[in-house]
Parts: C-alpha cells; structure tokens; sequence
C-alpha cells in the first residue's frame, strides 16, 4: 500500500474501553468491506474486545467510555503514559455522554435503590479529558465507521484531521431527507409543529442517520463550529418546544456542556 | 492427581464487557472456582427517572452497544404496555424483522471473531486473514449483511433511530427490502458452509443439569412476547416477571445474580432452543438435527452450535417477513398517535444473549417515575459460576497445564457470550 510512491507508517493501536456500552469499539469491526483494509493499516497490539492478545507498546491507545471509578482512573494514567497519541472515541469518552444523566441525582441513593445494603463504588461520571489529556476526540454515539477510517488515514499519512465545521443540517440536506423538524408531522400532538431537532446546531460527518430515520438529532457529537445557539434557541421556543424539553435535549450527550 | 493449577484470568477477552476468571486446583482438587463481575455500574434504572416516554427507549437501548435494537425494542414494548397501545401490524413486523437482523448480526460476530478463535487455538480472528482468507470472507459477507439489515431497517445497527412509541418512523424502501431479500436468499449457502464449520469445531463433553428460561412462543419460534416458559414447567406471564427472575445482589461484584426454581438457570440460544424448538423453521430444524443438537440439551458448549441453528431460522423467517412487509402501500399506518397515562408497563424480548424484561412506571404526564431493567448476562451470571465448579473437577487431569484450564474456563464463559456491560447496566 503505497500513496505518492511512500510506504505509510503502521501505527499500533490498542482500544480499551473504560464505562461504557462497546458500542463503538464495535464499529471497528463493522463496515465489513474495507475491514481487512483497515486491519492491515494498523497494528492491533490490545483490543480486548475481538482478541487475547495483550502488548504493551502502542502508539495510539483509544479509549472508549466515561471515567466512574477509582480503578478506572489509574488504568487510564497508565495508559496515557504509555500512549504517544491518546484518542477519546465516542461520546461517553469526549463528553461523558448518557452517564453523566446519573450525575444529576444523589449517587449515595441512586447506588441504594439499585444495590441496597451492598452498595458498590462509584464516582460521578468525567470524560477523558477531565481526567487526562486528550489528543483527539471522536464523538458520537456511536461513533461512524467511515469517520474513524478517515481519522486512521490521516494518522497512517501523519496528516492532521479537520472535522467538518458544518453542522448536521447540512448532510439531511445532500442526502434529501425530509426535514423532521419542519414536516414531521406524525408524531401524536406535534400539532404539525415537527420534532425537536438539534441538527442545526449539531456537528456534522456523521451523515445524519438519526433523522433519515425519522428522529430528530440529540446531538451526541457536540456543538457545530460557530453554532448559532441563540437563534436556534428562538427558532425552537418560537415552535412551541419547552424550556424543559429543550434542556434535557442539551443535556441527553453531555455534549453541550459550557455551550448553554 | 497431584496436579496444583491457577488462573487467574483478568478482564478476560472476547467477550463484552469485564469480567475475572479464578480458578485453584490443589492437589488435583478444586479449591475455588469463581467468576467475578467487576464492570462499572452506570445506573440506568435511576437515570431513566423522569424522562419522557420519547427518550426512555433511545436512553434505554445505550445499556448495551450489541443488542440496542433489543433494548429499545424492550423500552417500546413497556412503554406501550403502559399505556395500553396497540402498533400496527406493519410495524410489528417491522420491529420483528430488525431483532431478526439483530440475532444475526450479534450471533455472526460471535460465532466468527469472539468464539471461533478458541477452536482454533488463536488470539482472534486477525491471523485468519492470512491462513484462511476464505473464512474471514465467510464471516464478513455473512456480518455485513446482517448489518445492512439492520440499518435498512432500524435505521442503524448500534442504537437503532427508526423506532418510536407507537411503532416505527421509518418504513424502508419496496426495492431496498426486495434486494435485501435477494441477499438474504443467497446466504442461505454460506450459513451451510457456516454450519459445516461449526459442525468440524469439537465441543467439550460437559453436561451440567439446569433450567432454561425464554419466551413461550405459541405459533411461533418467539422473539417478542407476552409469556416465559421454563424446562422446569414454569409458565408466566410478562407482569410476572420479577417472580421470572428473583434479582439479588451479590457481595463480590457488580452484577445482581437470578435463580428460579433451582440455584441458578440459563437464558440464550439454547434456552430458546430447548424450550421452542418444535417451532423452528424446517430448515433450521433440518440444521440442528445435522448438528446433532436435541433437546433438552443441558451441555453449555452446545450455545455455539445453537446460535448456528438460530441463524439459519432467522435468515428464513426475515425472508418470509420481508416478502408480507411488501404487500403493504405507503397509505398504511406504520404508528399510532400515542396518548400517555399514569401505569406500569412491562417489555418481554428475546436479545441475541437471552430473555430481556424492562418495566417502566409512567406519570400521567408520559415521564418514567420508575424503572426496572433485567438483563439477560444477569440471569446467566449464577448458572456460569456454578457451571464453573462443576466443570474443573471434570476435565482437571495430571497432564493439565494452566494455559489449558485458562482456556476451557473462557472458553465456558464465551458460550454464554455474555454481555458483561449490559448485566450490570
């Protein structure tokens, strides 16, 4: 595999996965017809989810899922010694994604309603970040394929990667979905007033799955570069979305944290 | 036997999520045997509290990254049940076929990249790449399809978008689901060659008497459902599920542990199979009888064999749905308008690795005031501890090293394909 005549370099990689639901390690193993491809760009030296094979030296760890516990925090120090290159992969990695909802509640009752008496250790959830440093992030829930491919690319070329500044709006627009937030109507007492729908302000190059399938973006990959939060805002308000329900929609990810 | 053995198996691999293996043999007897559950809790059932029915399911379905499509299926069904709607029939066929593709997508995965490598003595599939290409090409053709059937129609495979209260958002395309019927037809080959694979793989002679637990189908080989039926004649219905399952929590891990009418039972493919199997379509019958698998099986290993069997049901019933999901128009209801009521629901759904419940009580407002969700890989938890000490007294012998009870006691465990992240939630 060669591109301009140079060979490419072979990063090693090693995925670990800290809280979370794997969903997104399991992407790597998807997208079956460039797999191999992808497996032969990169040397997988620890992915413990698809192999029992454990190395030590790495390049490029990934991480994927929300920092919960003491044990989790010294693994991950470990790990970011170790690692040249530290990936955040998902939402839960990036933001904290759905488990930081439980941050909202008091954990001591949370931990008895669900154990009892033997209740079990755990810390309010923190992204990556918030814990070690980051190199690069990779949101969404899941995380695409064809965005980590991309990412992998332009490591194997020592190229930096730009995400698309544009928000997810625009990809409904290139792929010709019927717009949930002004048409959808289906949804019982919408009253034609469409979904919630956070694509406008969302991050785009997920290629806008959510709303081809007749859902409106929750916006689990962040805010889109110089997202016009206000005028969204006013936009939504104005089509009689409350302030509760616009919040929680903020909220669902983590990814908006700081933004409003 | 004066064979001393330890394993001691951290984070094992292969399979989702984190989980111990220890095992001490002294003197060529067993000492301790335990299989220790040590994920994060990430409380799903308290998060759930207070959000809206719309995001209950798009919540829930983020408890496993595997088997979503179960999840939020799981999280519809409740919500449904608690608010007393009926969907209609497209929809329900519909959501029958995305757990088809589920099943498939999940099973394949673990037959092939999670399972295979043990029979053939390798780390992972990886180096099959360059010793049988032909295989990986097998299992990727066999991945990627069932994938695609997923994403046509729940709209994506992990944390499926098309679903909703009421039914489905989306109804896919007359000519994507015809083509994906074609592709569907022509896997039927490569799920023989799959079959021949498996049937080649040596399954430890291990039998261990338990009880198995999944849906009762009626009329058909049930993935949704209303009723459990257990080997040891227990019929119930979808309210009675916390007397199904009988959650307690343990000292030494984070999962709650199940039992039923003995100390531990087992949920999955071979509970299916043992419990419905005379509703199996013929040729995935034709199948088992060809793997030699007969019920009631009680040999764990045979969850391999059975997720093979299932496969091939799969492919022919999402064949069969797909071909009366296209005798609807585009004027047919694919949702209904959905009324929200104070109540309690339950979801009953057959996930890749087991029966699935989720309960949720709603406010008259539609917003979840409690939430219940029990997992399949939680009732399997206790059924693999004691297949555990069950299984090393057996196979222990002079010649035994290690690395060879290390093996045999992962390789225990991966025939439940457990779904470590999802059992704790």
């Amino acid at each position: 595999m060669k591109y301009l005549g140079i060979e490419p370099k072979k990063p090693r990689v090693a995925v670990f996965d800290f809280t979370s639901c794997e969903g997104c390690e399991l992407q790597l193993a998807n997208k079956e017809e460039t797999l191999v491809e992808f497996l032969e760009c990169i040397e997988i030296v620890d992915f413990r989810e698809i192999s029992s094979d454990r190395g030590e030296e790495y390049d490029i760890a990934m991480i994927e899922g929300s920092i919960t516990r003491s044990d989790e925090i010294d693994r991950l120090l470990k790990i970011r010694e170790r690692a040249t290159a530290l990936v955040a992969l998902g939402s839960c990695a990036c933001f904290g994604g759905v488990n930081k909802l439980k941050n909202a509640f008091n954990l001591n009752d949370a931990n008895r309603e669900v154990y009892g008496s033997l209740t079990k250790e755990t810390l309010p959830a923190r992204a990556v970040h918030e814990v070690v440093k980051v190199d690069l992030k990779i949101p969404g829930c899941p995380v695409s394929k064809e965005e980590v491919e991309r990412v992998i690319q332009h490591l194997v070329w020592d190229v930096p990667y730009s995400f698309p500044a544009y928000p997810v709006c625009a990809e409904c627009k290139q792929r010709f979905t019927v717009c949930v937030c002004d048409l959808d109507c289906a949804e019982a007492g919408s009253e034609g007033k469409g979904q919630l729908c956070l694509g406008p302000i969302t991050r785009g190059g997920c290629n806008a799955p959510c709303p081809a399938g007749g859902l409106g973006c929750w916006g689990c990959r962040g805010p889109a570069e110089d997202a016009n939060i206000e005028s969204f805002l006013a936009i939504a308000k104005e089509k009689g979305f409350s302030d509760r329900e616009i919040a929680e929609r903020f909220e669902f990810f983590a990814a908006f944290e700081g933004v409003r | 036997m004066n064979v001393n053995l330890d394993v001691d198996l951290h984070h094992m691999a292969r399979v989702e999520g984190h989980g111990n293996i220890k095992v001490r043999v002294r003197d060529g007897e067993l000492k301790e045997a335990s299989w220790e559950v040590v994920e994060t809790p990430r409380f799903f059932e308290v998060m759930l509290k207070g959000k809206h029915y719309s995001a209950a399911p798009l919540l829930s379905s983020r408890i496993c990254g595997i088997c979503s499509i179960a999840h939020c299926l799981t999280g519809l069904e409740a919500t449904e049940d608690a608010f007393g709607i009926t969907i209609p029939e497209q929809a329900g066929m519909l959501r029958k076929l995305a757990k088809h593709g589920e099943t498939l997508q999940s099973h394949v995965l673990h037959m092939f990249f999670l399972a295979a490598p043990d029979f053939l003595r390798l780390p992972s599939v990886i180096p099959l790449i360059a010793t049988q290409p032909e295989l990986v090409d097998l299992a990727k053709r066999l991945k990627s399809l069932a994938n695609r059937l997923c994403d046509l129609v729940a709209g994506r495979t992990t944390h499926p978008v098309a679903f909703c209260v009421g039914g489905v958002s989306m109804v896919p395309g007359r000519d994507k689901m015809l083509a994906i019927r074609d592709e569907l037809v022509r896997s039927v080959e490569d799920l023989k060659t799959a079959a021949e694979v498996f049937s080649s793989f040596e399954m430890p002679d291990f039998v261990r008497e338990t009880e198995f637990v999944s849906i009762k189908g009626d009329k058909e080989y049930a993935f949704i459902g209303r009723k459990m039926i257990s080997t040891d004649g227990v019929v119930r219905p979808a309210s009675d599920y916390l007397d199904m399952t009988n959650e307690y929590v343990v000292a030494n891990g984070t999962s709650k542990f199940c039992k039923l009418s003995r100390e531990s039972f087992a949920v999955g493919p071979l509970a299916r199979f043992n419990n419905n199997y005379q509703r199996l379509s013929p040729e995935a019958s034709a199948v088992a009888s060809d793997l030699g698998l007969t019920p009631v099986c009680h040999n764990p290993f045979m969850n391999n064999l059975a997720r093979v069997v299932e496969c091939v049901h799969a492919t022919h019933e999402a064949i069969h749905l797909i071909e009366e999901l296209t005798g609807y128009s585009s004027d047919d209801a694919a949702r209904v308008t959905v009324a929200p009521r104070a109540g309690v629901g339950v979801g009953v759904v057959e996930a890749p690795r087991g029966i699935l419940y989720h309960s949720y009580e709603y406010d008259d407002e539609g917003r979840v005031t409690a939430a219940n969700c029990v997992i399949p890989t939680t009732q399997n938890h206790a059924n693999i501890q004691h297949d555990l000490n069950d299984l090393v007294p057996q196979f222990v012998t002079d010649t035994m090293t290690d690395e060879d009870l290390e093996l045999l006691c992962a390789m225990l465990v991966r025939s439940y394909d457990p779904c470590i992240s999802c059992s704790v939630h």
